[in-house]
């Protein structure tokens, strides 16, 4: 069989989903952030709420999201995507509402927001991408870095005494009554990427069927400030990572 | 059983040679580049031993740009 | 024809009437002094029973004003009233609309500061709404209610201006003007819009990508300077546009006035006591009332100055409008000021004294 035979469209098995743009995206090679980009743009398209979504970018890496998947966007001020999420889902109830939100914005300057819309069971869903490091601004200290880990504005590892904990704010995210749906994944390879889609669908049916909040935390990679290529941040994510930030559903409240 | 024969189209421009399609083959059928670069410079991801390629979509799955197209095709 | 209904209420309470009579689709807010009957009546009405008007109390003020954001960005009328210190934490957020170019409505009920200050009435922050407050440039379509009755009357015209203009508008009034009880007329009902009206209304709006259209982004960030500059410019020829267009004021006895008090909201009140006072004593005073204090009525003090002997600002503040005024006459005619502060209100009795002090 020739490569001509089998480059044929009744053929095709797998190709960029059809709501990420053409645009190619600014996200240094190996990034999480991509993958993720891809999962919620086939979430959406097979859901086929393309034209009843409306997403919620941060400040940070993603800050222009509203770039490469084919909705309607806002951008939001740092850490605030929860509560433009609420105005949005409240004034429209129909419509499919997410925010896309990293550490630094979630879990430390939006720390307020993000627990208070998930405490109100407002029917939207946060995905969250957790890469213990602020990406845009240079590899700072997130709230999430682990201890130990060397970032610029804790060069020497991240010292309790100096920077305190890293911050579980998913497992908080648990404990509200508010949320539905409550969940740790990864995107590291085929079978990690097939189950993080599978959450962000179950978040995003959720969210549709006003079962309250849903929160995606996707534990990441970000090689460039972790210094190390995108298969050894895989790696070092499996060794470091996870150990601290489990993966797994902490809660599922869909079925009762 | 039949054998499903596979075959990738790599957005060579789109790519940005990080190498994760490469780690993700089972079947090491990808390989970056080592003479040639794309225009933003990069060594990007092409089929080396593309015969050995079952269309599992691997590649693709885990690409972060969406670079990669498969096409897959029973064997008669 | 059915006779207008007269009613007695606070200043605080018009405002929630008026929005939920206006077509409001939301309101965000945090409680605080000497604001919040805004939030109480709201939820005491219940309008998401009747008009569906959405009612939030968020967890904090920096919150209310991202829930605005969200809201504006549907092409909603959604707004959010606080007083001084909320406000300040508000700015970040402002300043996000004005360069989203988004139009919401902002209600401060001020109180005196600077920090947690006290819960009085003053108009100390005239320089955080006119001249920025939040960072960027960018301009704030402000309106000063001097009763309860311009309460209720400014929300509907704030949005339209707000909507015309796709600005922030805010409502600049005081402790004394939200806390006291009048007699007012409310707005007759106006529905809330419709999504189709809205999509027709505000085809930039974020309601989802219906019909394939192309996406809606609402952003206030390009990293392009040139790009960025084009975007300034842009708003900035908005903004001389509402100089030109929206400038509103009253004038009370200048005809014959040889002496000009300029001054808005309470102190405006006071103003026209003082002239009742001082005219009796012989003293030729008149009013102007800056409406809006954003865009300022410049031309118009400028014309009056020339023909006055004196100019007296009355704030309650520590002389922040004077400026403008000063700005406007261009040092032509002696502009002066009073004011108290901390939350005192002037004594129509001591800005006379300070008049016949200038007429000497």
């Amino acid at each position: 069989m020739t490569r001509e035979e089998i480059i044929r469209e009744e053929n095709l098995v797998y190709k960029k989903p059809e709501l990420l743009n053409d645009v190619p995206m600014h996200y240094c090679p190996g990034c999480s952030h991509g993958v993720v980009h891809k999962l919620i743009s086939e979430v959406i398209a097979e859901m086929g709420m393309q034209e009843k979504s409306i997403g919620i970018s941060p400040v940070g890496c993603a800050v222009f999201a509203y770039k490469y998947i084919d909705i309607d966007w806002e951008e939001a001020a740092h850490g605030r995507a929860p509560a433009l999420a609420t105005a949005v889902k409240r004034l429209l109830p129909d419509r499919l509402v997410f925010t896309y939100q990293g550490d630094g914005d979630l879990a430390c300057i939006g720390t307020g927001e993000t627990i208070h819309a998930l405490n109100r069971g407002e029917n939207i869903t946060i995905i969250f991408i957790n890469n213990a490091i602020y990406g845009m601004t240079g590899g700072q200290m997130a709230p999430t870095t682990l201890l130990g880990m060397k970032t610029v504005t804790c060069p020497y590892g991240r010292d309790p005494k100096l920077h305190g904990y890293p911050l579980k704010i998913t497992e908080i995210a648990a404990t509200l009554e508010g949320t539905c749906y409550v969940t740790r994944q990864s995107v590291q390879n085929v079978g990690a990427i097939l189950k993080a889609k599978r959450a962000i669908r179950k978040a995003f049916e959720y969210s549709m069927q006003g079962k309250g909040s849903n929160l995606v935390e996707i534990v990441s990679t970000c090689n460039t400030n972790w210094k190390m290529t995108p298969e050894k941040a895989n790696q070092w994510m499996e060794e470091n990572m996870f150990p601290f930030y489990q993966l797994g559903d902490l809660k599922d409240n869909g079925n009762k | 059983m039949a054998k499903m024969k596979g075959a990738t189209v790599v957005d060579i421009e789109r790519c940005k040679g990080c190498r994760l399609c490469v780690v993700a083959c089972p079947l090491d059928v990808l390989a970056l580049t080592t003479k040639n670069v794309n225009q933003k410079g990069y060594n990007y991801a092409e089929a080396v031993k593309e015969d050995t390629c079952t269309g599992c979509c691997s590649c693709a799955i885990v690409c972060p740009d969406g670079c990669i197209t498969v096409y897959r095709k029973k064997e008669e | 024809m059915a006779e207008k209904e007269i009613t007695l209420m606070k200043g605080n309470e018009a405002i929630a009437h008026a929005a939920i009579r206006c077509g409001c689709d939301g309101y965000f807010g945090y409680p605080i002094t000497p604001q919040s009957e805004v939030l109480e009546t709201l939820a005491e009405q219940k309008p998401w029973e009747t008009t569906g008007m959405v009612v939030v109390q968020a967890e904090s003020e920096v919150s209310s004003i991202n829930m605005v954001y969200g809201g504006a960005c549907t092409g909603k009328r959604v707004m959010t009233s606080s007083s001084s210190p909320g406000v300040s934490l508000m700015q970040e957020g402002i300043s996000y609309l004005a360069g989203a170019e988004l139009p919401a409505l902002v209600v401060n009920v001020s109180r005196g500061g600077p920090g947690l200050g006290t819960i009085q009435p003053s108009q100390a922050d005239y320089f955080q709404t006119v001249k920025g407050g939040g960072h960027g440039d960018y301009r704030l379509i402000t309106l000063a209610p001097a009763s309860v009755q311009e309460m209720a009357d400014f929300v509907d015209l704030a949005f339209e201006l707000a909507f015309r203009y796709r600005n922030p508008a805010m409502i600049l009034s005081d402790g004394a003007i939200g806390q006291m009880m009048e007699k007012v007329v409310l707005p007759p009902f106006k529905p809330r819009r419709s999504e189709e009206q809205i999509a027709s209304e505000c085809p930039w709006a974020t309601i989802g990508r219906k019909g394939g259209r192309k996406p809606n982004i609402i952003t206030s960030l390009e990293l392009r300077s040139e790009e960025m500059e084009i975007i300034n410019l842009r708003i900035q020829a908005k903004y001389r546009e509402i100089e030109k267009k929206e400038v509103r004021f009253e004038e009370y006895m200048t005809d014959d006035a040889e002496y000009l008090i300029v001054a808005f909201g309470s102190a405006a009140r006071i103003s026209k006591k003082v002239i009742s006072i001082a005219r009796e004593q012989g003293i030729k005073v008149g009013l102007l009332r800056p409406i809006t204090l954003w865009p300022f009525p410049s031309a118009k003090i400028a014309e009056l100055g020339s023909r006055m002997k004196g100019i007296l600002t009355l704030e309650i503040n520590a002389g922040q409008m004077v400026e403008d005024v000063r700005l406007a006459v261009e040092c032509k005619v002696p502009v002066q000021y009073f004011g108290r502060l901390g939350g005192i209100i002037p004594e129509p009795e001591e800005v006379v004294e300070v008049l016949k002090k200038m007429v000497k």
